[in-house]
């Protein structure tokens, strides 16, 4: 298990590697130089030589690549093309409001999700069932970006609920937390439903019951606790998908977040945060698959993860 | 007696069902199961209509989409419109005044094309390149293994906004308002996710007694990949391609409605709402409407592809 944790996490180095080495390649195979876009008002060729010096554009490419690893690895990533300000300052801001939002919506969707699933298996063909498969495949299909403009027409625009914009107290982060929080909380609760189905049926759920247990003991000790284990896989990627999606409904709601400032910076070609920023989207996402990986190995001993 | 009428009868019994009872295929099979899905009828229903719209577009759409008249902009939809009585544009019209109906008639068009092209990319590139490596096994398998690992680590959607964002100004990024980039971009990462569920299949299908035989009786490798390996595959990879139009879909509109998709004054759905967002407040429609129609499409082929997974494999139903 230690070794198979160690493998795992030595394994994100060479991956890092490879993230970074493709973002670089497309980032600088972009036609023109960053400082030559103002075409109203263009800047002296001589100040455009100073400022490729400065920022080492005019070195060849392998060796650029070389100088931003070094840096990199240091978390130096040199100031933004834009803002007069460091890259990592500006990842610094933006992290806990992202963290925030993505920790609230992971919460709120397993709240929700998770006895859903199990009451709807439990119930199975009921009212409550079909009510919760029915929110599960609307909020499986409809992108969150979509579900986000009709949420805000209702709340914000025609019942004047809820602000749009803006971040900061609890009637600024109900609505995106709710959105992002929709569609893993509609996926979990799949397979909620499924594996605990599956585990109800299982020989084992019979032998207990037929040996007297009571009811509730049968399900929370036995049907539950064998259920929860392809819920536990499913958190890893569901928590990737909340990184990910976070950023269209950061844009949408004007939330000061890592998401936003990735926005900005792919649309104004702001090269080094877009590079910090894709790789931080990267090592946490590797983080959360390792991590869930391992719980499952400790979860469910007949898995060798070792393999 | 009575014993030698009943076998007769029996017999005369089998015979009639071994003539009634029609040979069926696997595919003949799932069709009849899908046929019997009201959930999955009613999405093909949708994207045939989808399809239908798309082809017949300029025959269909009552205006130019990309027409401008500011004269009569922001007109609303007909069944909100009581001052103006506006019996031009059914659907009302955009701040450009545009014609909405017509935009979102067009819309369709590029989104089916956006679904199907780099659907197909990843089909020839995927199967191909998963059974050559569950197969062969060796460098190629490992080679493409360790690729795909990179490819996995990378989030799907950053892929693509990062190759978007890049090769937006270059020659690629200007062919069709953007559209070949977009196939490009989603064609590079899409395809490693088949060609692992390919893989995998073949590397459990060529321990089966019928690939042994054939590599027994000499038949060419070639012929055992097309004939034997890929025709077994083809179930779960035709459920995952139904899954990936609409995922291929829904990345324009999101690319779209950030601003590096398809370049304007083209219509998509995901064009109309970014350019209606400034102006979501004062009029909800040019952003309702095309978001109404995503959610259509998205479901019919959610529906659509469930189903298919449960005529396919009834295993897998969940």
């Amino acid at each position: 298990m230690l070794q198979y944790t160690i493998r795992r996490l030595l394994l994100i180095i060479p991956t890092m590697f490879f993230v970074a080495l493709i973002t670089f390649a497309l980032a600088h195979s972009a036609p023109g130089s960053p400082f030559e876009k103002n075409i109203n008002r263009p800047l002296p060729q001589s100040t455009i030589d100073r400022l490729n010096r400065l920022y080492n554009i005019d070195k060849p490419m392998p060796e650029q690549f070389v100088l931003f690893l070094g840096n990199a690895v240091k978390l130096d990533f040199g100031p933004s093309l834009i803002f007069d300000r460091q890259v990592v300052d500006m990842i610094g801001q933006g992290f806990p409001v992202s963290a925030q939002l993505g920790v609230q919506a992971l919460l709120l969707s397993l709240a929700i999700s998770l006895p859903l699933g199990v009451v709807s298996a439990l119930k199975q063909n009921s009212a409550i069932d079909y009510g919760s498969l029915f929110f599960a495949t609307v909020g499986y299909t409809i992108p969150s970006f979509v579900i986000a403009i009709f949420a805000i027409y209702i709340f914000a625009v025609n019942l004047r609920l809820l602000p749009i914009i803006g971040w900061g107290d609890l009637k600024h982060m109900i609505l995106p937390t709710v959105i992002l929080a929709l569609g893993p909380a509609a996926v979990l609760m799949r397979i909620t439903r499924a594996s605990m189905l599956e585990a109800i049926r299982q020989d084992y759920v019979r032998t207990a019951r037929s040996k007297g247990l009571r009811e509730q003991v049968v399900i929370v000790s036995h049907v539950m606790k064998n259920a929860m284990i392809p819920v536990a896989t499913i958190v890893g990627p569901v928590t990737a998908g909340l990184i990910t999606g976070s950023f269209i409904i950061e844009q949408l709601f004007s939330v000061p977040g890592v998401g936003r400032l990735y926005v900005t910076s792919i649309l104004g070609r702001d090269y080094p945060v877009i590079m910090a920023t894709t790789l931080l989207y990267a090592f946490l996402i590797m983080i959360a698959n390792i991590t869930v990986d391992i719980v499952y190995g400790i979860l469910d001993p007949r898995i060798k993860v070792g393999k | 007696m009575a014993t030698v009428t009943t076998s007769a009868a029996q017999k005369r019994s089998i015979d009639a069902n071994v003539l009634t009872r029609k040979q069926r295929s696997l595919w003949q099979d799932a069709w009849w199961r899908l046929r019997r899905n009201k959930a999955a009828m009613m999405g093909l229903g949708i994207i045939a209509l989808a399809a239908f719209l798309a082809v017949f577009a300029p025959l269909i759409a009552p205006f130019d989409p990309t027409v401008q008249d500011t004269k009569v902009n922001n007109m609303d939809p007909f069944w909100v419109d009581s001052i103006y009585h506006n019996s031009r544009f059914p659907l009302g019209s955009d701040q450009l005044g545009r014609d909405i109906l017509s935009r979102l008639i067009w819309s369709t068009r590029i989104s089916l094309v956006v679904g199907l092209v780099p659907t197909l990319l990843v089909f020839t590139i995927g199967v191909t390149l998963g059974l050559l490596a569950g197969y062969l096994g060796g460098w190629i398998d490992n080679l493409l293994m360790r690729f795909t690992d990179i490819i996995y680590a990378f989030p799907d959607l950053l892929f693509v906004i990062i190759i978007m964002a890049t090769l937006r100004n270059t020659w690629l990024g200007d062919i069709m308002g953007g559209l070949v980039l977009i196939f490009v971009a989603l064609a590079v990462v899409n395809w490693v996710g088949l060609a692992r569920l390919v893989r995998g299949q073949v590397l459990s299908l060529k321990e089966k007694e019928f690939v042994e035989a054939a590599r027994a009786t000499g038949v060419p490798t070639r012929r055992i990949l097309i004939r034997h390996l890929f025709p077994n595959a083809l179930a779960p990879v035709i459920v995952s391609l139904a899954f990936a139009i609409p995922g291929a879909m829904l990345a324009e509109s999101v690319l779209s409605f950030i601003g590096i998709g398809i370049r304007p004054p083209t219509a998509t759905w995901g064009v109309m709402i970014n350019e209606g967002y400034t102006v979501f407040s004062q009029s909800p429609w040019p952003v309702l409407l095309p978001a109404i129609c995503i959610s259509l499409v998205m479901l019919a082929f959610t529906f659509l592809g469930d189903g298919l997974r449960d005529a396919l494999d009834p295993r897998m139903k969940t």
